[in-house]
């Protein structure tokens, strides 16, 4: 029984007017004992991600080794160009000319890093994904993008079933409390 | 500061004027933006201000076609002057799209709030004038379908581009300065999109808009992401714009040309950019404000702030004159003193004074407030100051260029129909594709300005 629940359910979600109340509500369900939310907002909150107690991100490690990647490809490139493919000695100057190189491998490195962290973090957050469960919920479509804060506790928490999480929900003064269906 | 009321225009109160109008809550704020797109009836003034640019986008396409058919012949360039109008526009328009990413980016890493409701429009503006500017070194090649002969590519014939050449430099400066601008102002856009696809009221617009927004949904982790990659967009972008118009004056700065040979040009070239292209923001702020009723949002103290920054970035140009100046004679270098000389007397002394003029005088009048304030004359003075900033370009390519080393190898320049119909081509394609912009796309950023709204209301608590 609790196994099929959880197969045609995504979670529940519920509203909140502010983002400070989604905050705090945020925080008394991780201290409830809820593993598996998330919350959504129209606008970056700060606070929230301590509030879910999300882990620091990988998008800056990407981003690094994207720069790292473009910048040495790039100097490298330039240096087997000029030194070893197409070596052109011009009144006896220096192969190895490394500061007229320096401009390109600058630009490479600003295009690498920025490259991996657009691409990163779309990839990361495994984005397009042009449908998901929660656009299921009306509310959640005329609201989510506009002016109100939503908590989703997830079915796939060890801790969860639909009733007890709309019950927790009520509690800490959600509003518009629905189911989300699985498709 | 809350002891007694002071007098409305007091520097008190002006110091706080809001960046955002009092009263907003995120539903007013995403209804007055989104409406723009969604709602609004294409208006008579939107449809014939787009029509005047596309005759001049049909004029650019004819000025291309006969250039192609005939080649650069049909240009004023000759020998020695080989750069013309190209070059000039070229640095022109790179300058201007330069002040779209100060304002996103380095005002975003300063934590200027006042950022906000103009970064939108100004990084379109960014991404249309290096449109503009890409096109013309392109047809300055005469055989702009050779154009990929400038990357770096295995080809039959065995070659490699020569990195050491600042023309290169350029090749991959502006084309890293197109894709980063790009990308950061796609990322920007990416929540706006998610609002308009939930908003809007068709299907073919929801859809269309659903696709670009690529299901994004204001997930807490994702948004945790895409901060973390918005900073590092700006941390990026800011040394990116200061090299790229460096090394578009290393075009100059590494040639031995008298007047351009010199350490001030990299410097002095950005500080130029950021003029003129806080100048071309207002000029399209002013009239947009106006026409979409945008007071709330692009309200007196940004107008007075890009002022002020134009002041400042002004006071650095005319620094750049003086001691271009000032070096030329104190090097004794005959050449340089030359040239000095051909600018104050020569055959384009006018062109000299006129630059003075725009760019070194008429701005002095910001230092009053009363000039800040009033949007008229703002409006006037950003285009003074762009026409100011296009003639020094002109100044620094036909002057340097036409009286070199030896008089056997002087010249005269004067550009011709065709010169002119790129320019104003060009003019039209810009101005046109900020019509189409503010008419597909929120020109303020929505996301961001729910933000300010939440700042506002949590100082109020």
């Amino acid at each position: 029984m609790m196994e099929q629940q959880r197969a045609h359910t995504y979670g529940v979600v519920g509203e909140f007017e502010t983002p400070r109340k989604l905050i705090q509500a945020a925080e008394k369900a991780r201290l409830a004992g809820y593993q598996s939310m998330d919350a959504y907002t129209p606008f970056p909150v700060e606070g929230l991600s301590e509030a879910l107690g999300l882990k620091r991100n990988l998008v800056p490690l990407v981003t690094l080794i994207g720069g790292l990647a473009g910048g040495l490809g790039a100097f490298g490139f330039q240096y087997w160009v000029s030194v070893i493919s197409y070596a052109e000695n011009i009144g006896g100057r220096s192969l190895n000319s490394w500061p007229a190189f320096i401009p390109v491998t600058f630009e490479l490195t600003v295009l690498g890093a920025s490259l991996s962290a657009v691409f990163g973090m779309l990839a990361m957050n495994k984005l397009p994904q042009p449908h998901h469960p929660l656009f299921n919920v009306e509310r959640f479509q005329k609201h989510a993008s506009v002016d109100r804060f939503f908590l989703c506790l997830q079915a796939d928490d060890p801790k969860f079933s639909v009733a007890e999480a709309s019950k927790f929900l009520k509690e800490i003064e959600a509003q518009n409390i629905s189911e989300v269906e699985n498709d | 500061m809350s002891s007694g009321e002071p007098p409305i225009h007091s520097p008190e109160i002006r110091r706080l004027s809001p960046v955002l109008a009092p009263g907003h809550t995120y539903g007013s704020i995403t209804d007055k933006i989104s409406s723009i797109v969604l709602t609004r009836p294409v208006s008579l003034g939107w449809l014939a201000g787009f029509g005047i640019c596309f005759c001049f986008i049909m004029l650019l396409n004819l000025a291309i076609v006969y250039l192609i058919g005939k080649g650069v012949g049909i240009w004023g360039i000759n020998i020695p002057i080989g750069w013309g109008f190209a070059i000039v526009n070229f640095v022109w328009w790179i300058g201007i799209g330069h002040a779209g990413t100060l304002i996103s980016a380095i005002l975003f890493l300063l934590n200027q709030k006042w950022r906000t409701s103009i970064n939108r429009f100004a990084e379109a503006m960014t991404l249309f004038a290096v449109m503009c500017a890409g096109m013309f070194p392109l047809l300055h090649m005469g055989r702009p379908w050779f154009f990929f002969w400038m990357f770096p590519y295995p080809s039959t014939m065995k070659i490699w581009p020569q990195f050491r050449s600042p023309l290169i430099w350029d090749v991959f400066a502006v084309s890293t300065y197109f894709t980063v601008s790009l990308l950061f102002w796609f990322v920007g856009l990416i929540p706006d999109l998610a609002t308009l696809r939930d908003r809007a009221m068709s299907k073919p617009k929801a859809i269309i808009y659903g696709i670009l927004a690529m299901g994004w949904r204001g997930s807490a982790r994702h948004w945790q992401r895409y901060q973390s990659a918005y900073l590092l967009l700006a941390g990026l972008a800011t040394p990116l714009v200061l090299s790229v118009h460096t090394v578009v004056s290393f075009d100059f700065a590494i040639a031995i040309v008298p007047g351009w040979h010199t350490t001030i040009f990299p410097p002095y070239f950005v500080a130029g950019a950021i003029y003129s292209g806080f100048a071309m923001v207002l000029t399209i702020a002013i009239p947009l404000r106006a026409a979409y009723n945008l007071e709330d949002f692009i309200t007196m103290r940004h107008l007075e702030n890009m002022a002020k920054v134009m002041l400042a970035t002004g006071l650095i140009v005319a620094y750049g004159y003086f001691f271009e100046f000032f070096m030329s004679m104190y090097s004794g270098n005959k050449w340089d003193v030359f040239l000095v000389e051909q600018r104050l007397h020569g055959p384009y002394a006018h062109y000299y004074y006129m630059l003075i003029l725009c760019n070194i005088l008429t701005p002095q009048l910001l230092w009053f407030q009363k000039i800040r304030t009033n949007v008229i004359i703002l409006f006037i003075m950003s285009l003074v100051i762009n026409t100011g900033m296009w003639l020094e370009r002109f100044v620094i390519v036909v002057i340097s260029l036409s009286r070199d080393f030896v008089p056997s190898a002087w010249g005269r320049y004067s550009a011709t129909f065709w010169d002119y119909a790129v320019l104003a081509g060009t003019l039209g394609l810009f101005a046109g594709l900020l019509f189409l912009f503010v008419r597909v796309l929120p020109a303020i950023s929505i996301a961001e300005m729910r933000e300010l709204v939440a700042h506002n209301s949590e100082e109020h608590e």
